[in-house]
């Protein structure tokens, strides 16, 4: 989290474990530009080459002012460390901290927006973000009851559920006396479904994140499509700032459409603008002065849903383009045969195409890494091959990233142990030949035919129960368990017929959108009986988890 | 009642505030008349280092109940002071953000017990807290051995070695644990921060001993060697003396490229040089072992750039052991015919590609997509498909001699058409 104290010209910059090294390097190239004499830069910009940022401060000794830290979300050590190794700790009138663990994004949604989380956890081995979950789950048990039932499948899980269980001992004199809104909660393992995050998505939502990018409930989008036509006006300049806009359930056609697979998304369009115009076509019909009235009080409802309409049909035919492009198909062609299990022994024509094309290396990485997850690792031919032509062809230094692949399991030799994941697939039946992407039955609509098999697991969890699949828990990675916290006598929820268990599915290492739409769905579903809330560490999608296993990004840019 | 012990105890400890204990401020005692005495220390900070219950809105999940144990001494809270608590107490208040000494921790055993018990709550910033301790007070030797049987401890330590930026004791630290080439890549990645490109061309020179895996040693040593020779191209070539350069300007400098962009720039300005020099597409493709499939491919796109058919020509020439010379290529000719088409190369040269196509679907396509007439008229001739040549000859101009072609075969009667 990048936290950046001050305006141009004042003299002192702080700036905190920075992950957003472009911002970092502008007040760092503000600071030094400064002819100010008593400006002192204390710590070398030229750390910014890294991803992650340390701190710059310059403190104008002449003209002392009350400065403060705030760690978000939590005090660091290491950062005071640092601090107190440059002299300047002494410096702050005062240290605190922001305690800002799980952020709502929607009424259903809630991430801890750690993006280092996945990296941290399996491949560095450092836990300390499950440490941040478990407090996050604390605070959430605080404030809606203590969740009776956990169950979890994954070492973090498993460290995730044993911290809370910790917590609350230490805690055993106070119990909250609040009636509990979870019935249970789900910890699970990224690395128990390595696949998904892999696969393009295809909802709506989905395409937008893997095209555009959502950063915190907004995507930047370029602006051609959204310029204003004035009537009268012609040859108008193009505005060059991409054109910003907010997603969330707020807005009415979103929420309708969001978690739509994206063939679906033109009908419901059309429909909504055929409703909008009869809408508008009612003034027609108005004749007295009362019914004037109330249809212009309508107005305002009436013109956010045109606008509304018209920002999304934009970003439909943005996607169009892409959806519709020959190399799209053949990617997603690509990515399905991998899925339901065809060539995945052998050097993909595909594949290396596109790396003599040198498409971007990300694009790349995710394709083969998905090829070895499907084999449980590559031959080791094919692997060297593919190696070989990635390293010769976007340059020596990736063999950090490739090894940092290896370590995570996404790209790897295949090991003397049998490919499980044919029988995983048939177990849970992860492929629907027939998904039906405008009216679907089944969650394997969000990526047209592949069902993640995280929602899977869940679907299964909670009907029929995990005792159904015991055979395929062993073979994904992690232990699975299950453990109780006692909730006071008399706060036991009483359920009513027909109301449904409330379950709280918390992903350790990231969740896609497309993902969070499969839960949805399964909450929608006529006698589910169950809603799902869902929290992460992180929303994210292939190119994002990607990146972020990769040594200095900024250099890697294709 | 309670009120008078908590003020009671106040008073006494407002005596030991005089000790030049500067981190307690004052401490309040509330108590529960349960069984055995479960009591809380509260401390108020009042400005400089922590105060974490303030300011902002959040639920205070911290209680003020700690926990009932063994570790907590009635006497060590009454002296108020902060040198005699036990490990569990130390930690609980490096949890909480508040003041903590962890002075007293003096022998090994105890340093161990604090390391042990702050592992124990697996809090980040309290086991980095510890660990900063131990390294100030501890032997490199003795800590490294005692972090080697500790694995969350280590990793939070190589963590923090890694943030610190203290490259020196962790390359130590890595060796002593036999994690070699973690260690070596670890180095490796230094590199990626040296803008200068002689000075990195010295740094990886300097990684060619590290103990990377046989696969990794090759690619370094390749990574080496080739900014080695990027210099020494790029020197000369930046005075851009030869027409070449005059005429297509380069983009930009080759310095720090991959090595198929490399040879795709060589094969563009240097084509055709002995081997002899650094800078020859022969050259670079015999030290860095690139496939013939990959030197095809570059070589092809480059010279098609440039339109140098002949060159391209030359690429697939063989000669088989008969001494004739055959057309072979490593990768099909239809992306042979893609490459020159997206490098407007004139019919005639495409044509001849499209008829080197095996498959004959993909040639028939590919003579469709260019407009290669004979092609299409032969293989329609071929395949005595007469309708088909019926169609395609309502593309064509009239009196051409491919319109003509046509009409000559439709009227062979010797031609058994199958359609």
């Amino acid at each position: 989290i990048c936290f950046a104290l001050l305006c141009h010209r004042t003299k002192l910059i702080l700036i905190l474990e920075c992950q957003a090294t472009k911002t970092c390097r502008k007040y760092v190239d503000l600071a030094t530009n400064t002819d100010n004499a008593n400006v002192k830069v204390l710590i070398d910009p030229k750390q910014f080459s890294r991803n992650e940022a340390n701190g710059i401060i310059i403190i104008d000794k002449l003209q002392p002012r009350d400065f403060h830290i705030l760690f978000v979300p939590r005090r660091s050590l290491l950062c005071e460390q640092r601090l107190k190794e440059k002299g300047v700790l002494n410096s702050f009138t005062n240290i605190d901290e922001y305690i800002l663990d799980l952020i709502p994004y929607d009424g259903d949604l809630l991430s801890m927006e750690s993006e280092s989380s996945f990296r941290e956890c399996y491949l560095e081995n450092d836990q300390t973000s499950l440490y941040h979950a478990a407090k996050g789950l604390m605070t959430l048990q605080a404030l809606y009851g203590t969740i009776p039932q956990i169950f979890g499948k994954g070492e973090c899980a498993r460290h995730v559920a044993n911290m809370m269980l910790r917590m609350k001992r230490e805690f055993a004199g106070s119990q909250t006396q609040i009636l509990p809104v979870f019935d249970t909660l789900l910890l699970l393992d990224r690395n128990v479904d390595l696949l998904t995050p892999l696969a393009t998505q295809l909802t709506y939502e989905g395409l937008i994140d893997e095209i555009f990018g959502i950063t915190n409930g907004y995507v930047k989008l370029p602006p051609e499509k959204f310029a204003q036509k004035k009537q009268g006006e012609g040859g108008k300049e193009l505005p060059t700032e991409p054109k910003k806009l907010q997603l969330n359930s707020a807005e009415e056609l979103y929420a309708e459409i969001r978690d739509k697979n994206f063939n679906a998304v033109g009908a419901a369009l059309s429909k909504k603008a055929k409703i909008i115009s009869a809408a508008f076509e009612e003034r027609h019909n108005a004749k007295t002065v009362g019914e004037i009235k109330q249809f212009v009080s309508q107005l305002p409802h009436m013109q956010a849903a045109r606008s509304s309409l018209a920002n999304h049909t934009s970003i439909a035919e943005l996607i169009k383009d892409i959806t519709t492009s020959e190399d799209f198909f053949d990617s997603l062609t690509v990515e399905q045969e991998f899925m339901t299990g065809v060539d995945t022994d052998k050097v993909s024509t595909y594949i290396e195409d596109c790396i003599a094309q040198k498409d971007p290396l990300i694009k790349i990485l995710r394709l083969v890494c998905m090829q070895s997850v499907c084999n449980n690792g590559l031959k080791q031919k094919v692997l060297d091959y593919y190696k070989k032509e990635i390293l010769q062809t976007y340059g020596y230094k990736h063999i950090l990233t490739l090894k940092n692949l290896e370590r995570v399991g996404l790209l790897k030799p295949q090991s003397t142990m049998r490919n499980n994941y044919p029988t995983i697939r048939k177990t849970l039946k992860l492929w629907m030949e027939d998904a039906n992407e405008q009216n679907p039955n089944d969650i394997s609509y969000v990526y047209s035919g592949y069902a993640p098999l995280s929602v899977r697991l869940t679907q299964v969890l909670a009907r029929p129960g995990w005792r159904s699949i015991e055979e395929v828990l062993k073979m994904l990675p992690g232990p699975h368990f299950e453990e109780r916290q006692q909730v006071p006598t008399g706060l036991h929820k009483k359920r009513q017929p027909g109301e449904n268990r409330t379950i709280l599915v918390f992903f350790l290492g990231g969740v896609t959108y497309a993902e969070i739409a499969a839960l949805r769905f399964l909450s929608n579903m006529e006698d589910s009986g169950t809603e799902y809330i869902i929290a992460a560490t992180k929303l994210i999608n292939g190119t994002s988890w990607i990146k972020s296993l990769m040594d200095s990004p900024e250099e890697n840019l294709p | 009642v309670l009120k008078e012990s908590k003020r009671a105890v106040n008073s006494i400890l407002v005596d030991d505030d005089d000790e030049d204990e500067e981190d307690v401020e004052r401490v309040s005692w509330s108590g529960e008349p349960v069984g055995s005495i479960s009591w809380s220390v509260k401390e108020t900070a009042s400005s400089i280092r922590s105060g974490s219950e303030q300011s902002f809105p959040k639920i205070d999940t911290t209680p003020s109940l700690s926990k009932q144990g063994s570790g907590y001494s009635l006497s060590s809270l009454f002296k108020g002071n902060l040198h005699d608590l036990s490990p569990e107490e130390t930690v609980r208040r490096m949890q909480k953000g508040r003041a903590f000494s962890l002075e007293k921790f003096r022998s090994l055993q105890d340093k161990l017990l604090l390391l042990d018990e702050a592992v124990a709550v697996y809090d980040g910033n309290v086991i980095t807290a510890v660990l900063i301790f131990l390294k100030k007070s501890l032997s490199k030797e003795i800590l490294f051995r005692e972090l080697m049987a500790r694995d969350v401890a280590l990793r939070h330590y190589v963590h923090y070695l890694k943030e610190m930026g203290e490259q020196k004791l962790l390359v130590e630290l890595l060796k002593a644990l036999g994690r070699t080439e973690d260690m070596a890549l670890m180095h490796y990645k230094e590199h990626l921060n040296i803008k200068d490109e002689s000075r990195r061309r010295d740094f990886l020179k300097s990684c060619l001993s590290l103990p990377f895996s046989q696969d990794d040693a090759t690619h370094v040593q390749d990574h080496y060697t080739l900014l080695e020779r990027q210099i020494i191209i790029e020197a000369s070539d930046k005075k851009a003396v030869a027409e070449i350069f005059k005429k297509f300007p380069r983009k930009a400098s080759i310095l720090n490229m991959p090595i198929i962009t490399t040879l795709y720039y060589s094969c563009f300005y240097h084509y055709g040089e002995s081997e002899g020099t650094f800078s020859s597409p022969s050259n670079i493709r015999k030290t860095f072992r690139i496939s013939e499939k990959q030197y095809i491919l570059t070589a092809l796109g480059a010279r098609a750039k440039l339109k140098s058919w002949f060159d391209v020509d030359s690429l697939f020439n063989t000669k088989n052991w008969l001494g004739y010379t055959k057309k072979r290529s490593p990768i099909g000719f239809h992306r042979v015919v893609d490459i020159l088409h997206k490098n407007s190369a004139p019919v005639q040269v495409l044509q001849e590609y499209v008829n080197l196509i095996d498959n004959p679907d993909l040639k028939l396509g590919g003579a469709l997509k260019y407009k290669c007439h004979d092609i299409v008229i032969n293989t329609y001739r071929d395949l005595k498909d007469r309708q088909q040549l019926i169609v395609y000859r309502e593309k064509l101009e009239r009196d051409s001699p491919e319109y003509r072609k046509i009409q000559e075969l439709l009227n062979n009667v010797q031609i058994r058409w199958k359609n």
